[in-house]
């Protein structure tokens, strides 16, 4: 067992034991920060796909964490209120179960990552940052005048939707959703990379012309990651919208593609855990640091500044080492 | 729609397309010579506009909170440059993305801190205030009009600037060549300070400026900033002339599609719903403008290389 193994398992203990412990001392605001944690981390399991894999810098991922995020607020707000979404073609209606929200998420977010990625990964580079960007920012502004769901103001959804078999409305339940649905995703990350679409997809990342000699197309390697780091991003999305019960704009915002990326840097790029330690020392300064000072994000500015020009690796690469030029 | 309506929106399309310019040249000419992305020209801008309002509410001169606009975002540039922005011109882009969203989060919540989360105010000089009838009897704010005339003035003060001046070779050199204009005796260094603080001196007039129409409030920058870069896209990375070209067209579709777009939809659709449709699409008219010059020309109108 390696360093790293040894300390993602240490991590995904703590990420379980924390909400137990906090479930045990009756501290429910305990169980819904490390819910937080797990949701964000999910979202940044999915860009790391792209970002760490793959080397595309998308700052624009936004854009699936709202999709997602409107797919439960479209659906379950018809289903609250006892509303078609369209009876034309076919008859389709709200509903509040989480596995259909969450398929509906996935498909929606892998098929807007599909466009985005079909045209912006015509380019690379820099531009490729600034029009991930600019996508994401379409779908803020297309939110925020779509006024048949909320408009600016978003969306409200009562009660948090169902689990089959479970009490969705208890943390504890639906913290144990979440974590699952996050080790299913670093699993999934794990194998991918290891598969042999993972070994072209991170060739293509280190010299595509080499890809592209051995008959591979970049292009393509490049967009099937961009459609899956989409997806789950737009799944994290959903549970998010869940965990607030409230959907709005600002899930689209910039800041958003701009914190995902973050805890993906805190955490360490293209390490499997990274996000999982980003997103929780994002949470934990937030929490920290908002306490002692309103203006908690000067420090935060300041600490990811200092980690990007002199502690690269992040937390895990600080802990771990660095990483083996081969496996 | 009256003509004169028409006329009025293209000269207001024309006005923020302008601004738009001034934001995008600073970005693309750091790009062009230093190779980095700047998320944090958007704070420039915003400093601008805030050390204008300071000025203006503690002088009462138009002129002076300028001088201070220019004044404060090109210093601001320039310090950011020698503390942090040059130890990034190797990095790679994922580290200038992400330093320089750091530098946005502390210059923003340093203004919040300074001067509270309310907005401020900044008046239309007295002398540039009401409108003026325009040839065709138009009626135009002539505070508008002056900033169509001041952008067109640095635009071409601009291209004067690059091909006619000593440190305009020096950066066109430094776009090609930086080892060779170095051996050649040029501080590289100090060049690349010098075009930052210019590109970050651009961007605070253009935020003073726009100041007086809109609030000057924290986070007034980012907005603009990733319209700038919607501009550099379809203008073509590293090209002055693909950014003012980009940015007029910005600033074209942009009010136009708000006008036009729902007096379209109303052709064939009752009014609420074509003003929500035409509205909703009107707020995406200039990212499919951008997508569909990123299927026609990867590189950019302009642009050189993709």
């Amino acid at each position: 067992m390696t360093r790293e193994t040894l300390i993602n398992s240490a991590l995904a203990l703590a990420l379980l034991l924390v909400p137990l412990w906090a479930y045990a001392m009756d501290e429910p605001f305990i169980i819904t920060l490390a819910t937080k944690v797990a949701i964000l981390a999910l979202a940044g399991v999915g860009l790391n796909i792209a970002l760490g894999l793959g080397g595309l810098v998308s700052l624009g991922h936004a854009a699936f964490f709202g999709i997602g995020g409107y797919a439960m607020g479209i659906l379950a707000s018809h289903a609250q209120s006892y509303t078609a979404i369209t009876d034309w073609p076919v008859l389709i209606e709200g509903t509040k179960s989480m596995p259909v929200i969450w398929l509906v998420a996935l498909l929606a977010s892998g098929l807007a990552a599909l466009l985005i990625g079909a045209l912006s990964l015509r380019t690379s580079g820099v531009y490729f940052i600034m029009i991930t960007l600019a996508f994401g920012q379409m779908f803020y502004y297309f939110a925020i005048s779509w006024a048949a769901y909320g408009g600016e103001d978003g969306l409200s959804i009562y009660v948090r939707n169902s689990f089959p078999g479970l009490n969705t409305l208890d943390p504890i339940q639906f913290f144990a959703i979440t974590f699952v649905l996050l080790l299913a995703a670093l699993l999934f990350s794990a194998r991918l990379a290891k598969s042999p679409f993972g070994l072209a997809l991170n060739a293509a990342r280190q010299s595509p012309q080499r890809v592209e000699t051995i008959g591979l197309s970049p292009y393509r390697l490049r967009l099937v990651a961009f459609v899956i780091s989409g997806m789950i991003t737009g799944l994290a999305g959903a549970l998010f919208a869940d965990l607030n019960r409230f959907v709005s704009p600002t899930m689209f915002s910039w800041q958003t593609s701009g914190e995902i990326m973050v805890f993906i840097i805190l955490g360490g790029t293209a390490r499997l855990f990274g996000p999982v330690a980003g997103a929780a020392l994002f949470i934990i300064l937030e929490h920290i640091l908002g306490g002692l000072s309103e203006f908690w994000h000067i420090y935060l500015g300041l600490l990811l500044l200092l980690v990007v020009l002199f502690a690269k690796g992040g937390v895990i690469g600080t802990l771990a080492g660095r990483e083996k030029a081969h496996d | 729609m009256s003509l004169l309506l028409l006329a009025e929106q293209v000269l207001n399309g024309l006005q923020f397309g302008i601004m738009l310019f001034l934001m995008a040249a600073g970005l693309t000419l750091v790009f062009g010579v230093m190779g980095l992305i700047n998320l944090a020209h958007g704070s420039l801008f915003m400093i601008g506009a805030f050390a204008a309002a300071a000025v203006a509410g503690a002088t009462g001169s138009f002129l002076l909170a300028l001088i201070a606009a220019l004044a404060a975002a090109a210093a601001a540039g320039a310090l950011v440059e020698v503390l942090v922005i040059r130890r990034l011109y190797a990095r790679e882009h994922l580290d200038q993305v992400l330093a320089t969203f750091a530098l946005i989060l502390i210059f923003s919540e340093s203004t919040r801190w300074l001067f509270g989360s309310f907005p401020l105010f900044l008046n239309i000089p007295e002398a540039l205030s009401g409108p003026v009838t325009l040839p065709g009897g138009i009626q135009y704010s002539l505070y508008r009009l002056t900033l169509i005339a001041i952008g067109l003035v640095v635009a071409f003060g601009l291209f004067l600037l690059i091909s006619r001046t000593r440190l305009g070779i020096q950066i066109r050199a430094g776009e090609s060549d930086r080892e060779m204009i170095a051996a050649l005796g040029v501080d590289i260094s100090k060049l690349y300070t010098i075009v930052f603080a210019l590109g970050a001196a651009l961007a605070g007039l253009a935020g003073a400026l726009v100041g007086a129409i809109q609030s000057v409030q924290v986070g007034m920058g980012e907005p603009v900033l990733i319209l700038a870069f919607v501009v550099i896209v379809i203008g073509g990375i590293g090209s002055i002339k693909g950014a003012l070209v980009g940015a007029i067209l910005v600033g074209l579709t942009d009010t136009l599609g708000g006008l036009l777009l729902p007096l379209f939809f109303g052709l064939f659709m009752d009014n609420a719903s074509a003003t929500s449709t035409g509205s909703a699409l009107a707020s995406m008219s200039i990212y499919i403008l951008m997508a569909i010059v990123l299927v026609v020309k990867p590189s950019g109108l302009y642009g050189a290389r993709a």
